[in-house]
């Protein structure tokens, strides 16, 4: 039978079936972060066991560290403890450890990648839902729980049945100021929040192909908003280029050799899937979210739709617009919002920063905007300095802040106060999400660039000009 | 880390009957610092448990007296969506429910709750609504979840549906055994297969 992109490579890592039962499944790469590991160490002692190939698991610290002052010893006792602890568990098991501070350091899904880790036809684990992330490449990549992190660490497989396949086709050209993040709040809206729920996702068509990498990269973070358990495309030219002399990227022989691996990952014509859909580029315009989980997205120029109108309960629909403190019908643009995030990894790479600095060049940040711009890497950090943009940053009243997940989760000090209302570039608007009682608009960089600027929600469409 | 049998389960219910209810709702991230798995009952749901002040809500349904005790938790559609957090399933666990009903879960969250011995019942969205309106009738309505025969039933009115888990995982949880012990079995074959691999 003619083959998926993702049956090529769930079948290769299939050390086991159990009939019945799911699949014994080998993973290539592990992530590891201080909050979802410790008690996964503190399983594998109680057990007696070991790490069985330590060389496979990579640590890195990002989910509570502070972006502020990372020279000096993080305040809280709480945050110290688990980045103690991830440190000392590494170090008892032989695992690589990049700390904060550590030149490596910064958040999972993006020193992943940018470190050669990340490479196509290979399986990708980490106990956070946004390792779909890795799919960009063409790998099989999806976030686990602890009692799994403990499986991988010490058997480096984890127990799943296959998912169902679905393919997401969009074709066509993206309008003017429409990026890969509105691509997918586009595609999460459609789907709704659990749309996808029991699938693997295959993103196809012209759009994808166009996209650069770190797009890419964007659109598969979101799988797991529309439910999926990950997202996944085609490794090509681009694919190779990117990963090509990475630090941990086969090197020599090795590299050619995978490479004629590579080259047959792909979807073979007559291949078939669970379900597909079809969306067209021209549909999609820059995307803003309105209610309290991803799917709840519209067009910014778009008003907020009613109950009656919507799919699901009235009640939980009500629920959401009260928490958020909005009407229905209510027009987004022209609300006023406290805070802008541009960060997460989601939308911390420097693409992002690149666009952000599209819109605010030659401008000055809202007086009545609070701004975290936190780039998801030391590389990212040392990309936007080469380039200059820290000084256009800089001149529009913009301060650069350290790597880490930061306000996307608010486990560190970034937090935004209850009731205000946040633009963020990360991927959940979840009630409290950005701290207790924080509303959060998702958007993209230029949406919360434009924002930033003006003050209130605005179409970055109205600050640029068209380039033909 | 082992965990209790499940096999027939007989209690009254909590009933949450909201959409998409997120792992962040169910445990706030702030409150993820712990290195080890203790304490994560008193933090389920926190912030719709609680007020600003930290002050109880008398009237939310974990809160209320009249579902006290219960040791299942009827909740709405996509139950569990978002963050991988495992501490959701154990916060479930630690709060002393050991089952969630609900006429859809997400992915990762059914899982975990498999891994930890908390059976997640998907029933359909009609028996659910029958559920959460016997709950609304009478708080001490009885639910029995058997998980040998695979059903649920409300034991009011006798009314029955039958919810499906792979063989492997309910021989699991039929005996408190976990995916661990199970791989440790086949570390040679495990080792095999990984010469095999290319990177």
């Amino acid at each position: 039978m003619s083959k998926t992109l993702f049956d090529k490579v769930w079948d290769s890592h299939v050390v086991r079936k159990i009939e019945d039962g799911p699949d014994v499944f080998f993973i290539d790469r592990h992530f590891i972060h201080e909050v979802t590991s410790p008690v996964a160490f503190v399983g594998l002692r109680s057990r007696g066991i070991g790490v069985m190939y330590p060389e496979r698991t990579f640590a890195t610290a990002d989910h509570n560290t502070p972006t502020w002052n990372q020279h000096l010893p993080v305040a809280d006792p709480l945050s110290a403890n688990q980045l103690e602890a991830l440190a000392n568990n590494a170090a008892e098991y032989g695992i690589s450890h990049w700390g904060l501070g550590h030149r490596n350091n910064g958040i999972v899904h993006i020193v992943g990648p940018e470190n050669g880790i990340t490479l196509p036809g290979s399986t990708i684990v980490c106990g956070d839902s946004h390792t779909s992330t890795h799919g960009a490449f063409g790998a099989i990549a999806f976030g686990i729980g602890t009692s799994e992190v403990e499986m991988v660490l010490s058997t480096q497989c984890i127990m799943q049945p296959k998912p169902k396949k679905m393919r997401i086709n969009v074709n066509g050209a993206l309008g003017f100021g429409v990026t890969p993040k509105d691509v997918a709040l586009y595609i999460i809206s459609q789907q709704t929040t659990s749309g996808a729920t029991g699938y693997f996702v295959e993103y196809a068509g012209d759009v994808f192909e166009d996209m650069s990498m770190e797009g890419r990269m964007t659109v598969c973070n979101l799988s797991i908003e529309m439910g999926a358990r990950g997202g996944m495309i085609a490794p090509d030219e681009k694919t190779f280029e990117y990963i090509k002399d990475r630090k941990h990227t086969p090197k020599g022989a090795d590299w050619d050799k995978a490479m004629a691996y590579w080259k047959t990952l792909y979807t073979e014509a007559d291949a078939e899937f669970d379900v597909e859909f079809n969306y067209n580029a021209s549909d999609i315009e820059p995307m803003i979210t309105y209610g309290t989980n991803p799917g709840m997205g519209m067009g910014v120029t778009q008003s907020i739709p009613m109950a009656e109108d919507v799919q699901g309960g009235v009640a939980t629909y009500k629920k959401s617009l009260g928490y958020m403190k909005f009407g229905e019908g209510d027009n987004m643009i022209g609300k006023q919002v406290d805070y802008v995030f541009l960060g997460s990894c989601t939308n911390g790479r420097i693409e992002d920063f690149r666009a952000f600095c599209s819109i605010v060049e030659g401008r000055q940040k809202a007086e009545n905007i609070t701004a975290w711009l936190v780039p998801g890497s030391h590389k990212v950090v040392d990309q936007i300095k080469e380039e200059g943009l820290d000084k256009i940053l800089e001149a529009a009243g913009f301060v650069l802040r350290e790597p880490g997940c930061s306000a996307c989760l608010a486990m560190n000090d970034d937090k935004v106060p209850a009731g205000k209302l946040a633009v963020s570039t990360s991927n959940r608007n979840f009630e409290g999400r950005q701290g207790p009682g924080s509303r959060t608009l998702l958007a993209s960089p230029l949406v919360a660039a434009a924002t930033a600027v003006e003050g209130v929600v605005t179409d970055p469409r109205t600050l640029i000009k068209e380039t033909a | 880390m082992a965990y209790d049998k499940f096999e027939v389960l007989t209690s009254t219910a909590y009933p949450l009957p909201i959409e998409n209810v997120d792992t962040d709702q169910i445990i706030p991230a702030r409150f993820l610092k712990a290195t080890e798995r203790k304490g994560f009952g008193d933090n389920f749901f926190r912030d719709w448990r609680y007020d600003s002040e930290g002050n109880p809500i008398a009237d939310f349904p974990l809160n209320d007296t009249k579902y006290e005790g219960s040791k299942i938790l009827v909740g709405g559609k996509n139950f569990g969506s978002g963050s991988s957090r495992e501490h959701a399933a154990w916060s479930v666990y630690d709060f002393g429910l050991r089952c969630v009903i609900s006429s859809f879960f997400a992915d990762i969250f059914r899982n975990n709750c498999l891994n930890i011995g908390v059976l997640p019942v998907q029933v359909s969205a009609e028996f659910a609504q029958k559920l959460f309106d016997a709950i609304d009738a009478d708080p001490k309505a009885e639910i029995k979840v058997d998980l040998p025969n695979q059903t649920v039933t409300l034991l009011s009115t006798g009314e029955s549906e039958s919810f499906d888990i792979n063989g492997y995982k309910k021989e699991n949880m039929l005996n408190g055994f976990d995916d661990i012990d199970y791989l440790q079995n086949i570390k040679e074959e495990v080792s095999a297969f990984a010469e095999t691999r290319p990177f």
